[in-house]
């Protein structure tokens, strides 16, 4: 019986191409005929396809290219339908969301940001069908469902800057507009109204799983490639022998640093530092505004921010005057 | 293969590197250490001071005695207060610094008609009329910005009719979505090419309105809204500023909060004042003459051309290098006994209210003061 194997070397393989068990009944078939290519062999597998699209792959797709073009159609718009401009100007344009005026209203006139509102109801619902579509395909393999949790934690800070906050602070105009260069200036922004973001222990928080995440990656990515040279990938097999790469690599550690992960352990440790992340970095947000409106004045009556010597320099608007 | 690769990698390092620039820095420490307060300037783009042109022939003082200026010559309306001498030579001055040259439209004949030089028929002279009173309330009125240095028409002008550097109130346009950016998401020098608001010199530059976004409470209160598209606004307009100045934020601000009076240098008052400054000239000076510049003379919603912190600083933290041109242009300091340096601080109340009318103003500098006491809190905290 076939059986998928990855080898943990740079030899690609080449036979009939994994197929896969049948699906039950019901179920839609696994699409596209597969192949083998020899650059993907050089970041991954080398087999290509087959994919299982599914009711709900096929209803993100679909909702994902209408946020898409809705996007992209404004932005092109914006330069008078111009497609040389609209390549050079492409990192500045933008479609903003609707002005303070309009408050939190369904849906405003579509050139003064009804557009936004349809296109992040179309990305929003195109992320939670494929959220939920790993939820499916995980179940459907036995597996735990993992995949989806992380997934959703990075919807969670989704919704939080582009529906949750609007909505608790009454105006989609708090919200983040879809624009490369435009969503930048958008986040200084956010800080300098807010007083500072640096100050919010959530965001130090989330800029700490962040941080964390990569030196984990690292860590974990150097160990198994280090010990690739004797199976690290087998490590299951290898967690009761000695000498083997497993065993290899968490003495490394533990004679490194006295402390050592597990083979499961590690990959706990790596989840829930991506998944705090963006929880974290979601509390954040949503606090900012609602709750605390100057985070540097808060950090420092909370003893949280240094204080730096006072440079005398007195607000002219409430001294008054030249003095 | 692996040469390939080698190639393909070397490639890609230099055009990492294409986003820097290259050449010697000048850092200056302008606060307290460890809180990123310094000035990097990229010394090869550092704007030249510009080269002033000399003094007609110097004016001494027997010839700031004699007849007065509305005695010799008609329709002297504002510098009436001068000898006939100190009249002229500004005439003559003003000649190099706003339309040099000879002809029909240049040199004196660009405001006066040379047959009668008394008439106000051209509009440039009634302009003219109305900047120099503004050069001279700006000189008289708002130290606090210009200190003793003060302002001449050469200031702005270089030379120009128009000074090159001028804002004017963005065209709405049509309402619909083809070609509308509203306002912003170009790139655009005025930003620093950001894709902030460039329209925002109407909210600011001129009125009333506060600049500061963030608030001065630490928890939300429905006493404090500010949006984030107002606060973009705010920003694009402090990219003016650093771009104007050729100044880094922390050029007046401490990072560590924005906001904080106390944690900002004195340049940061100088700024405000500056602000206030220009809003006089936009307000009081400028938009009084919408209706005598001809179409020409206006931007396309209507309005003519305004002042805002380029106008005069052209890329320098301060304008003409600070070199005063006063002291060879006496006659651009104010009316004669305007100028009185106040001995005591003014009252609260009364200088806020002196906002509105400039002319009640205090004339003392307050740069001197503050900086001083910055130095001895940094010692402090040293010890």
């Amino acid at each position: 019986m076939a059986r998928y194997q990855n080898i943990f070397n740079q030899i690609q393989l080449r036979s009939a191409p994994e197929m896969g068990p049948p699906l039950p009944a019901g179920d839609w078939s696994r699409d596209g005929k597969p192949g083998y290519s020899y650059w993907a062999g050089k970041l991954g597998a080398a087999q290509i396809g087959p994919i299982y699209l599914g009711r709900l792959g096929l209803a993100s797709l679909i909702c994902g290219f209408l946020a898409f073009e809705i996007i992209g159609l404004n932005m092109w718009a914006s330069v008078n339908w111009d497609p040389v401009q609209f390549v050079r100007q492409l990192f500045w344009l933008a479609l903003e969301p609707p002005a303070p005026k309009y408050g939190f209203k369904i849906l405003p006139p579509l050139n003064e940001g009804g557009w936004w509102v349809i296109a992040g109801f179309f990305l929003t619902a195109s992320v939670l069908l494929w959220a939920a579509r790993t939820y499916v395909r995980a179940k459907q393999l036995g597996m735990g469902t993992h995949v989806v949790w992380a997934f959703l934690s990075a919807i969670w800070l989704m919704l939080v800057l582009g529906f949750i906050r609007p909505m608790a602070m009454g105006s989609w105009s708090e919200a983040v507009p879809f624009g490369i260069f435009p969503h930048l200036d958008w986040t200084a922004a956010f800080s300098i109204r807010y007083g500072n973001l640096f100050y919010n222990p959530f965001h130090c928080l989330s800029i700490v799983f962040l941080y964390g995440s990569t030196l984990l990656f690292a860590m974990h990515g150097a160990t198994v490639l280090a010990t690739g040279r004797y199976g690290a990938e087998r490590e299951i097999e290898q967690i009761t022998h000695r000498g083997t790469a497993f065993e290899r690599g968490a003495l490394f550690w533990r004679w490194t640093m006295g402390f050592n992960a597990t083979a499961e352990s590690i990959h706990r440790w790596a989840w829930w530092f991506a998944v705090l992340t963006t929880l974290t970095g979601g509390i954040g947000i949503l606090l900012t505004g609602t709750v605390v409106d100057n985070w540097y004045l808060w950090a420092q009556q909370h003893g949280y921010a240094p204080t730096y010597p006072t440079t005398g320099l007195a607000d002219p608007a409430a001294t008054g005057g030249a003095q | 293969m692996k040469r390939f690769v080698h190639v393909i990698a070397a490639a890609g390092a230099a055009l990492l590197l294409t986003g820097c620039e290259v050449g010697m820095k000048e850092w200056t420490q302008t606060g307290y250490r460890g809180a990123a307060l310094e000035q990097i300037t990229d010394v090869s783009s550092k704007v030249k001071q510009g080269a002033i042109p000399p003094t007609p022939y110097p004016l001494d003082a027997s010839m700031r005695e004699g007849e007065r200026a509305n005695v010799t010559y008609q329709n002297v309306q504002v510098l009436g207060d001068l000898s006939t001498e100190e009249f002229n030579h500004l005439m003559a001055s003003m000649n190099t610094w706003i339309a040099p040259g000879d002809g029909e439209t240049q040199g004196c004949n660009y405001c006066h008609n040379p047959e009668n030089m008394a008439s106000d028929e051209k509009y440039t002279k009634i302009v003219a009329r109305k900047m120099i009173q503004m050069t001279r309330n700006i000189n008289a009125n708002w130290t606090s910005h210009v200190q003793q240095t003060g302002v001449t028409c050469w200031t702005c002008h270089r030379g120009n009719a128009v000074p090159v550097n001028n804002w004017s109130n963005v065209s709405n346009g049509k309402p619909g979505l083809r070609g509308n950016k509203f306002g912003q998401n170009t790139p655009d020098p005025t930003v620093g090419y950001a894709s902030l608001p460039t329209g925002m010199f109407a909210n600011y530059l001129q009125g009333t309105q506060n600049i500061r976004v963030a608030s001065d409470k630490a928890l939300a209160s429905p006493d404090h809204v500010v949006s984030i598209k107002n606060t973009e606004q705010t920003y694009g307009l402090m990219m003016h500023l650093s771009q104007s100045l050729g100044v880094n934020c922390t050029y007046c601000h401490n990072s560590q909060s924005f906001r904080a009076w106390n944690l900002s240098r004195a340049q940061r008052n100088t700024a405000w004042y500056g602000i206030r400054m220009v809003r006089d000239a936009n307000d009081e000076y400028i938009e009084t003459l919408t209706n005598v510049f001809p179409a020409n003379r206006k931007g396309p919603a209507g309005d003519p051309l305004k002042v805002n912190c380029a106008t005069c600083h052209q890329g320098q933290a301060k304008p003409l290098g600070g070199v005063s041109m006063l002291p060879e242009h006496p006659q651009l300091r104010g009316p004669v006994g305007a100028v009185t340096a106040a001995a005591t601080p003014p009252d609260a109340n009364a200088t806020t209210e002196a906002f509105n009318k400039p002319a009640t103003m205090a004339t003392a500098g307050p740069a001197s003061n503050t900086a001083a006491a910055g130095d001895a809190g940094m010692k402090d905290a040293e010890k």
